[in-house]
Order: C-alpha cells, then structure tokens, then sequence
C-alpha cells in the first residue's frame, strides 16, 4: 500500500450562508489518477482552491503532500504542481523562458535549471523550437510543456484543472498518454473535466453535488452500481435535478 | 429545400495566420447545423464573418438570401447570435436585459414571449438578479432568451456549451431541438463530438478548414475501417502494447474501451483477441463496433496531417 498524498476529513468551507463543501471526506494514494468531478457550481472550484493552499477551510482538516492545509499551506504551494486551461505558460516569452520562469518561481537554483531545461527541451524534442515564442507553438506542443513546467520541481501530485477544454480530440488523448506516463512513474494526479470518456480514464472518481461527495469509487464500481453503460449516464443520473442554481 | 445561409469560398487571414480557407457551405432553411472543431479551427472568425461583423478576404456569403457585405443592416436585424463570450450587461438585471436587447430590435418581451417562455420561465423567479451575479448555466440561459427575442429568423450560437457540465448540455441541446420545431434554423459551434451526434447535418473544421460536411451517420459513413473496440482491465498496458504491434494503424483511449484499427482487412475480432492472449492480456475483451464520430474526427484528422506531411 502505498503512501496517502491527499487525505480530509469533514473539509468544509462556508461563504456566509452558502455551504460550498460540505464535510468532504477523502485520501488519495501515491500515483493514483483520481478524477473529481460535478456540475458546475457543486463545489470543485472551492475544494481544489482548499486543497491547494489557496482558500482557508471554515472546519474540518487536510494534509496535502504530507503537509497540513491550516499551519502549512505556504509547504504545500511548493509541493504540489497545477495546471489549468486558463492559466498554464505566457504565449509571449519563448519555450526556453517560459522553462525559466517557472523553474525560477519553485525556487531550483541556476543550475538545475540549466539542466533541466536541456534535458526537457531534449524529452519533448522541442530543441529546434526552444527560443520561438510560445504562441508561435501548436496546442498539442504547447500542453505537453505546459504539463511539463508543472511538474519540473518534481512534486509528489500535480492538480489538472480541465486541461483538455475546447481540445481537438486527438491532442486530448496525447494529453492523457502523458498523464498514464507521470503516474506510472508514481506521480500522483488530481484531475476535473467535463468529458465523461476521460473520467474512464481515472482510476478513483469523486462526484460533487451540491457541495458533497456523493459518490467515491472506481469507474467501473460506479457503472456497475447504477446499471449504467457510461460514465456518462452516472453523472447525469447523479447530477440531474439535484442543482440548486 | 430553400437556403438560409450560404458560404462560397470564404477565406480570412490575420497577418501570416491563414484563419479560414476556401470555407463553402450551405445551410437549409429550419436545419439544425453544427460547426465542430477545437479551439484554434476559426470556428469563431467563421461565425464573424457570417453575422456581418468581420469582412471576408475572399469569397462571399449570403444569410437569409442577402450578402453579408452589402446587406449587414438589414442581416442584423433578422438574425440572432450568442457569442463564445458572456456579453450580457452584468450591471442590468435580467429582466432589464432582455427589454434592453427587445428594445434595440424594436419589438417588446410580451410581442414574443411565446418563443422564450420555456427558457426565460427558469430565470423568472431571479429577474430582479444582476446579470453578473447569475450561475454559468442561468447566464447561458439569459443569453439563449435575448439572442431570441426578436424571433429571428436564423440563430447563431457560439461555443454555448463550451466550459458547461454534461447535464447542462445536455439541456440546452434539447432546447435547441424544440426551438428548431418552431422553425428557426440554427447554426451552432461546439467542440464536445457528443454533441454533433444531436444536429441535422455537421461540418467538421480543422486549422482554418472544412475536413468533411455531412449528416452524422453520412459523417461516420467516411471512416471506411473495421473498428475494434478492445477492454482489458490495465488499460494503458493494453494501449502500449497495441501500439508497439506492426499492424496497428490507430490506437485511442475510448472511456473504458481502446478503439483500434488495423493494417490487414477483413481481420476477426478473434484473431486479435488470440493475438492479444499470447501477449499476457487474459480476460481481454475485443468487438467490433461501428465507428462513431469522434472516431470519424480523428481518422479525418491523421489523414489531413498524413497528406500535410507527404
């Protein structure tokens, strides 16, 4: 068995009246793809914002990366890796400083940063391309470095927030290639979509309504629970009708 | 059957980016009509072009049998577009936006209300709400109910389910389809394949151009392989396995399944599955399926690249 990279119990956040998570309870193990999904406003945004040292839970506790969420949340920030559709790489500086930037921001020193920077441009084969801007780069290109730089201080769990919106179909797959790759070479990875194939793709899934877990278990254990042939009818079945807009 | 909207050779070029290429198409008057493609396929500068607010470099178009370069007044009066973006006025209530948006096409809430009652009838109860304070699904909504309330005759619908989770979508498309009973033709663009399955006919487009225009079941006709679909309970063992094989041609990731293609015709799903028992994948699964579209998009895809490459 190995080590518990995640781990809350009856995490909780509260904006006024507003119970946005609520008394969510779950661990996620070393190298693990736990997938945590839900409609929009059922809570993922304010979980993961707790989760990554972002938001100051109301009750409840957390560790993350071994570290915990309410005396340690600075640890946690240097430890864990994050990417989103939004905010990844800056399309105006080039691979190579693009590279540097984020490398400098997790605090590696000048030479570490040399070396892995040579030795990503060489993995991604991105070596004829290293001083081009980074908008000058297909989408594909662009979310293999972007999946990279969140990585490049080697945290113990990077946290995937809709990576793959508005993607081509094929470059979403590459992007999972990547994701089966880091895991098992034993990253662990925190992943949300709104594309039920990819939620196949998670080892363990968390479905979010209204601020609770209402379902936690593998993909299959779930379909087979619900009689379902997809992911899809699950979280339709789950999530329909219980929104409160 | 008469046409409400006609592309002919339409190209765009910002700078050295070649947005859109020799773009022709043509939409029937009450169709149901989907753009798909990804971020980046000129989705957005296609649907600019075709709402009168950005000129074409090349070719032309008619909307509602009028040419968008000469006759962008009297298009925009007709037609109604919800852009990728939320551009709603947030500081107005919901209510005040939807008179504001009657207003400007100089007809009132009451004269059409019949069109949006079933959509604006969920926001009612929040009309006094500022736009901006609305939920992502109630905001969609609001937009959907003022891109509609001058009864246009063609609705254009940007990316409106990009960013909105499975039971939203899944709404809104059957919304689409009862505003499509009342005879409004609708050109929408998404980049959710699950979706393209629910139009009449769909255009898939690619780096600025057109890979293929069809029905969803002319679409999948294309593919023209034996597709397997392969289960195996360690997934990615099973999709680097099949990939390191000389005979694959294409191997994705498909839920729970690998969809598979192969070099050899008219190969049976046993001979594969004895071919993958030898390798150590006991207890696999192999089927063969009949493509889908996604499957279609990505064929069309590899072949664009393939032939780009040659």
């Amino acid at each position: 068995m190995s080590e518990t990279v995640i781990h809350t119990e009856k995490l909780s956040k509260r904006f006024g009246d507003f119970v946005a998570v609520d008394a969510l309870s779950f661990s996620v193990r070393g190298g693990e793809i736990f997938g945590f999904l839900g409609a929009n406003g059922a809570g993922k945004t304010t979980a993961i914002r707790m989760l990554t040292g972002l938001l100051a839970p109301t009750s409840g506790s957390a560790t993350v990366a071994g570290f915990d969420l309410y005396t340690s949340s600075e640890q946690i920030k240097r430890n864990i890796g994050y990417m989103s559709q939004r905010f990844s790489l800056y399309d105006d500086l080039t691979v190579r400083e693009n590279i540097r930037f984020f490398a400098g921001i997790y605090g590696l020193s000048g030479k570490v940063i040399k070396e892995k920077t040579s030795s990503l441009l060489e993995t991604l084969g991105l070596v004829e391309v290293a001083d081009a801007r980074l908008a000058s780069l297909p989408l594909g290109w662009k979310q293999k470095l972007a999946f990279s730089v969140a990585i490049l201080h080697e945290p113990k769990i990077v946290f995937l927030d809709e990576p793959t919106g508005g993607v081509d179909p094929v470059t979403r797959r590459r992007f999972w290639d990547m994701i089966y790759e880091a895991s098992e070479r034993g990253l662990t990875i925190f992943v949300t979509t709104h594309y039920m194939d990819e939620a196949e793709y998670c080892d363990r899934l968390c479905i979010m309504v209204n601020g609770r877990a209402a379902v936690l278990d593998t993909p299959e254990a779930m379909k087979r629970h619900y009689g379902a042939e997809s992911m899809n009818e699950v979280f339709l079945h789950l999530a329909r009708g219980k929104q409160a807009e | 059957m008469k046409e409400a909207l006609l592309a002919e050779g339409v190209g765009k070029r910002f700078g050295a980016v070649n947005a859109l290429q020799d773009i022709t198409f043509a939409v029937g008057e009450g169709e149901l009509f989907g753009i798909i493609g990804a971020d980046g396929a000129g989705k957005t500068t296609l649907f600019r072009i075709l709402t009168t607010l950005l000129l074409p470099d090349e070719g032309s178009a008619e909307v509602l049998g009028l040419d968008v370069e000469r006759s962008w007044r009297e298009i925009r009066r007709r037609i109604g577009y919800m852009p990728g973006r939320f551009s709603l006025y947030p500081d107005l209530s919901v209510e005040e936006n939807l008179r504001f948006f009657a207003t400007v096409f100089g007809t009132t809430v009451e004269k059409n209300y019949e069109l949006i009652r079933e959509i604006y009838s969920q926001l009612e109860p929040f009309k006094t709400r500022r736009a901006g304070k609305l939920s992502g699904g109630m905001k969609q909504k609001l937009a959907l109910s003022c891109a509609l309330v001058h009864r246009p005759a063609l609705l254009f619908l940007d990316e409106p389910t990009t960013g909105v989770d499975a039971v939203s979508r899944s709404e809104f498309w059957q919304m689409l389809r009862r505003l499509k009973e009342q005879g409004i033709t609708i050109l929408v663009s998404t980049p959710y394949m699950d979706e393209a399955g629910l139009c009449d006919r769909i255009a898939f487009m690619q780096e600025g151009g057109v890979l293929a225009i069809d029905s969803p079941a002319g679409i999948t006709a294309l593919f023209g392989k034996q597709l397997f679909a392969i289960r195996h309970t360690q997934t990615w063992q099973l999709i680097t396995a099949l990939r390191s094989s000389p005979n694959a041609s294409s191997v994705y990731a498909f839920g729970s399944a690998v969809h598979y293609t192969d070099k050899r015709s008219a190969l049976r799903a046993d001979e594969l599955l004895a071919d993958l028992q030898a390798k150590g994948f006991e207890g696999a699964e192999v089927r063969q399926i009949e493509p889908g579209i996604e499957d279609t998009f990505m064929a069309l895809m590899e072949k664009r690249t393939e032939a780009a490459h040659e």
